[in-house]
């Protein structure tokens, strides 16, 4: 069966995962975010590239960050967007998603940016459109559930690949609530697609999925062990309703376990960089002094974020 | 498959002709403008042959080409780097083989995107007729006619440049 994402010649018309992207399609897009990020320091921070093409941002669960980003990328890519805040709207009144991709459709969408709390909704109106001949309408997954957040993935990629040039020889760690992290299952299947020798996840086994090791990645349940030698430091967020449930004894107890602090970050290696996909819990997952530290890189990742972002749309959008 | 041609001019003897021309029409402080890729690399040799004090910078138009959302994004898109201030400078863009024009169309729209040159002037090794836009060199290295299928390729062998002829695709 053919890769949904892909069209009959190989090429991206949709992103929803980057479980099963061929290696040389995340190496282009990595390619092509690479000159959008100049984009930013110009006197006018646009091009061209989607001028007359409509980009519906369909949020069904609230994401300030993602949806801004997404917004940034299209405007700057001369697109007109439309953003649907859906959970307050259509939903509400009984319409199913389908539908509402439908009466989209009828106004002329090009690309939707979906962001969905259950897992596989993107793939859905993916299949959907396809079915009903719509091939010239692309879908980029937002983050669907717990399954895959790709362009999250991509940003991660593209920040590591920039500080470290490459992905052969390094050791990358994620820490903290990886089971409930589409961030993590992403970033997890873009490493090992790329080669990363060593991807480690470093949890308390009640935030780690049970079958994690078949990922492809070593398990640790002592931090410290975990950090040793590490080339990149993911920290995920600690969901504030996680705290909540009986998934953990309390914040502090948390933090103290895995909570990335100067004293554990020196177990790492001297030029290892410290990444959070925010928003940010300081003092819960990362404790202010490294998140403000010269080794963060937390907010060139929002602003490769947005390139990233640009490259996807203006890839798909030609395909 | 590039095929080296009898009837191609040769690409260094071009380059000096087209500086020839250059020397003394152009501004003293003009900026060379390299269109990616055969134009960026006449851009880095040209102020060694053109008297002045002459800053280089590269353009990759691929962002701004009108034929995007036929044939998309080609792979190998680089970073435009104009190391200087766009207001008001006098740019020369620089480019290998002038054909329909379009290329040169999407440079002068990218190049205002970074500000309001005061003057822009264009520079070609070879123009090989075939224009679809109202545009013409300031500066022209040789004219020749070929036909429209045939691609006429710059390459580069360390430091030394070659003309070629391709067949083009579709």
């Amino acid at each position: 069966m053919r890769n949904p994402q892909l069209n009959a010649h190989g090429a991206l018309t949709h992103l929803l995962t980057l479980e099963g992207l061929p290696p040389d399609v995340i190496r282009s897009i990595l390619d092509t975010a690479d000159p959008f990020v100049s984009i930013a320091e110009r006197e006018v921070k646009k091009v061209p590239l989607l001028r007359g093409k409509a980009v519906f941002n369909l949020f069904f669960e609230n994401s300030t960050r993602t949806r801004t980003t997404f917004e940034i990328a299209a405007k700057r890519l001369s697109a007109d967007v439309i953003n649907l805040n859906i959970g307050a709207s259509s939903t509400s009144k009984g319409e199913t998603l389908l539908d509402t991709v439908d009466n989209l459709v009828a106004m002329d969408a090009d690309i939707f940016v979906v962001r969905h709390s259950q897992s596989g909704a993107p793939h859905l109106i993916a299949e959907h459109l396809s079915a009903h001949g719509r091939n010239h309408i692309h879908v980029v997954n937002a983050g669907d559930g717990r399954h895959a957040h790709p362009t999250q993935g991509l940003l991660d990629l593209y920040t590591i690949r920039h500080y470290k040039k490459t992905f052969h020889d390094l050791t990358v760690a994620i820490v903290g609530d990886v089971l409930h992290s589409r961030v993590a299952r992403s970033l997890i299947h873009g490493l090992t697609t790329l080669g990363t020798p060593e991807v480690r996840v470093i949890g308390p086994r009640t935030l780690l999925p049970a079958q994690v090791g078949a990922l492809g990645v070593r398990v640790f349940h002592d931090m410290r062990d975990g950090l040793r030698g590490c080339d990149a430091v993911v920290m995920l967020r600690l969901q504030n309703e996680r705290m909540k449930g009986a998934l953990l004894p309390s914040p502090g107890e948390f933090f103290k376990h895995y909570g990335l602090t100067p004293e554990k970050l020196a177990l790492a290696k001297p030029d290892a960089i410290v990444m959070h996909p925010g928003p940010m819990n300081r003092g819960v997952e990362i404790d202010s002094a490294v998140a403000d530290g010269e080794r963060s890189v937390i907010l060139p990742q929002v602003t490769f974020g947005i390139a990233v972002r640009m490259a996807v749309m203006s890839m798909i959008a030609s395909n | 498959m590039t095929s080296r041609d009898d009837h191609l001019p040769d690409a260094e003897a071009t380059l000096v002709a087209l500086a020839e021309r250059m020397r003394g029409a152009v501004a003293f402080d003009a900026a060379f403008v390299g269109i990616y890729s055969g134009g960026a690399w006449l851009a880095e040799r040209l102020p060694a042959l053109v008297p002045g004090e002459h800053q280089v910078g590269f353009i990759d138009v691929s962002f701004y080409r009108d034929d995007y959302s036929t044939t998309g994004l080609k792979g190998g898109s680089r970073r435009t780097s104009l190391p200087f201030d766009v207001n008001g400078a006098t740019i020369v863009l620089v480019d290998d083989v002038l054909f329909t024009g379009r290329s040169v169309r999407a440079a002068v729209n990218e190049l205002f995107d970074f500000g309001r040159p005061a003057r822009i002037e264009l520079a070609v090794l070879i123009d090989r007729g075939g224009r679809e836009l109202p545009i013409e060199p300031t500066y022209c290295g040789a004219r020749l006619t070929v036909a429209r299928d045939l691609s006429i390729v710059l390459s580069r062998d360390g430091e030394r440049l070659a003309l070629g002829v391709e067949r083009s695709d579709g």
